[in-house]
């Protein structure tokens, strides 16, 4: 629990602090948003990916091979189908409280403007299953926790630095910003950075259908891999 | 030996069972009748293939060839039917480090989707039954391995299966707990519950099982209840004498209905004639032996070899 709460609450808090803080005293506005608020409705986001990344990556690993858990469940009437959407809604109630609770410390701090932002709290569901709809395709043919480092590195660490949480997807180099914008997280950013700072979201519906597609396509794909490595 | 006399309902029924991985055939074309109310033994060397038979018939590893009832059920397409009225105890422990013995049994029922207030009836009238009352609220971590062992068993227990399997269920442990174990099945066969069971402990088939069968590199090599494989394969009495001496040895292997083997430093005479084999032992007074009945671990070695296993 301890350890659990320090990673999903307490990095993305010391980035808001810090970043927040220190950093936004030379920024100023991004779009004449404060930066603390730019800043957190970046973060609240970042808090649910984390979350449920984590999750599906090493807590999964940790049931599904040195615990043998799921074993357990497969001698009982379950399926691969039913364990995995039980670990996609765990992992996307976890990214809920995470996200959640990042969005209260930001509210005490002043950086929540507008009270549309407790509509982001769905949305941090959503980006829970999304998250770990993908994770989950990497858990299925891992051999050990090592591999998680590419996924963290290669996948979530780029999305955090270029996705929005920090400084707006339009700064990016032409050749940079469209990818950036097609990854998951920038799709929940665009939606709970105007929740959170005021303002429109632009394309509401493609963003939550992306976000929605991205968790099936993990779904699916999961379910496949780890039905072929159990189930042999 | 128990004559069945009343038409037997099959519980599980296995024909030409064949499991290939690549070109491997792990088990090969194998026939098991298991009927209400047995308590059936598979037993074999490592390897030969007992666990994937027990998986395919939970639906835990697809069938490469043949059929396979369970209950009336076709597998797989009746997987979880037939889970649903099964009980496993699995070879190695998965019980759920995060919960406590009890906690493990609640979230155990809610997966065969029992409610809370038949659950906790149940857990209470299983936990004593395995003599957990006491440990109720310890977490798994600081379970002995005998006890983890018997939590298992009143998780198999806990949604009241028809067909209890038990793979390899008293392997690592002291004979107390053993003793224990065999104990509470016997206990369970008296309520109407069918078992199948896995070991290579062959004292546990010889008390606990009404028909085993012997499987040695996917296949069935022998099959009957104890006392008929005793009689089928091995002599009545077994000598083991600490030395081997030729010329006692001689004239031994000269009895009629005698053979014997030589292991280490140790000769192994299997014979009906005792009386001729101990006056012929008790002619040199300072031999060490010993004289016991034919054993299923005679028909084990006799049938899969001696070379070791792994």
């Amino acid at each position: 629990m301890g350890p659990s709460l320090l990673i999903n609450f307490g990095e993305p808090f010391l980035y808001l602090l810090g970043l927040g803080f220190g950093l936004g005293q030379f920024v100023g506005d991004i779009n004449g948003v404060p930066y603390l608020v730019f800043l957190a409705s970046g973060m609240v986001a970042f808090s649910a990916t984390n979350t449920a990344s984590f999750e599906a990556l090493y807590s999964v690993f940790t049931r599904m091979v040195p615990q043998r858990t799921y074993e357990a469940m497969l001698a009982t009437p379950l399926t691969v189908d039913d364990i995995v959407a039980g670990e996609m809604l765990w992992c996307a109630t976890k990214s809920l409280i995470s996200g959640t609770a990042i969005l209260v410390v930001a509210a005490l701090l002043g950086a929540v403007s507008s009270f549309s932002a407790v509509l982001v709290i769905p949305i941090l569901f959503l980006t829970g299953l999304c998250f770990s709809g993908l994770a989950l395709m990497m858990t299925a043919v891992s051999r050990s926790y090592d591999f998680f480092n590419y996924y963290m590195t290669l996948f979530i660490t780029p999305m955090f630095l270029f996705c929005g949480v920090f400084y707006p997807i339009e700064t990016l180099p032409d050749f940079l910003e469209p990818v950036a914008r097609n990854l998951p997280l920038a799709h929940t950013i665009e939606l709970t950075r105007p929740l959170i700072a005021g303002g429109t979201i632009d394309n509401p519906l493609l963003h939550l259908l992306a976000l929605s597609l991205f968790a099936l396509v993990g779904y699916y794909i999961a379910v496949v891999l780890i039905r072929r490595r159990l189930i042999i | 030996m128990i004559e069945q006399t009343q038409i037997s309902t099959p519980i599980i029924q296995a024909e030409k069972l064949v499991k290939q991985f690549g070109q491997t055939e792990v088990v090969s074309a194998i026939d098991i009748n298991v009927s209400k109310g047995q308590c059936f033994g598979i037993l074999g060397p490592n390897g030969a293939g007992k666990t994937t038979t027990i998986r395919m018939m939970l639906g835990q590893s697809p069938i490469s060839d043949g059929q396979l009832t369970i209950f009336g059920l076709q597998q797989p397409q009746n997987a979880a039917e037939i889970r649903y009225r099964c009980g496993v105890v699995p070879q190695q422990d998965n019980l759920d480090p995060d919960f406590t013995v009890s906690e493990n049994l609640k979230i155990y029922a809610r997966y065969f989707g029992m409610d809370s207030t038949q659950i906790e009836r149940r857990i209470e009238q299983l936990l004593g039954f395995v003599e957990l009352t006491d440990k109720a609220n310890t977490r798994i971590d600081s379970l002995s391995g005998g006890m983890k062992r018997r939590l298992s068993i009143a998780r198999a227990l806990i949604n009241n299966p028809e067909l209890l399997i038990l793979d390899e269920p008293t392997t690592g442990l002291d004979p107390q707990v053993r003793h224990m174990i065999w104990a509470r099945l016997r206990q369970l066969k008296k309520y109407g519950k069918t078992i199948l069971l896995t070991t290579h402990y062959l004292e546990e088939a010889e008390r606990l099982c009404d028909m085993l069968v012997i499987m040695d590199k996917g296949r069935i090599i022998a099959q009957g209840s104890p006392k008929q494989l005793i009689l089928e394969y091995v002599e009545p009495h077994v000598f083991e004498i600490r030395a081997h001496v030729k010329s006692l040895s001689e004239k031994i292997g000269s009895l009629a209905n005698t053979s014997m083997e030589i292991i280490g430093d140790s000769t192994y005479v299997y014979t009906a004639e005792q009386n001729s084999v101990i006056a012929l032992l008790q002619s040199e007074p300072e031999l060490e032996y010993y004289h016991r009945p034919g054993n299923l671990e005679d028909v084990f070695l006799k049938l899969t070899g001696r070379e070791l296993r792994d």
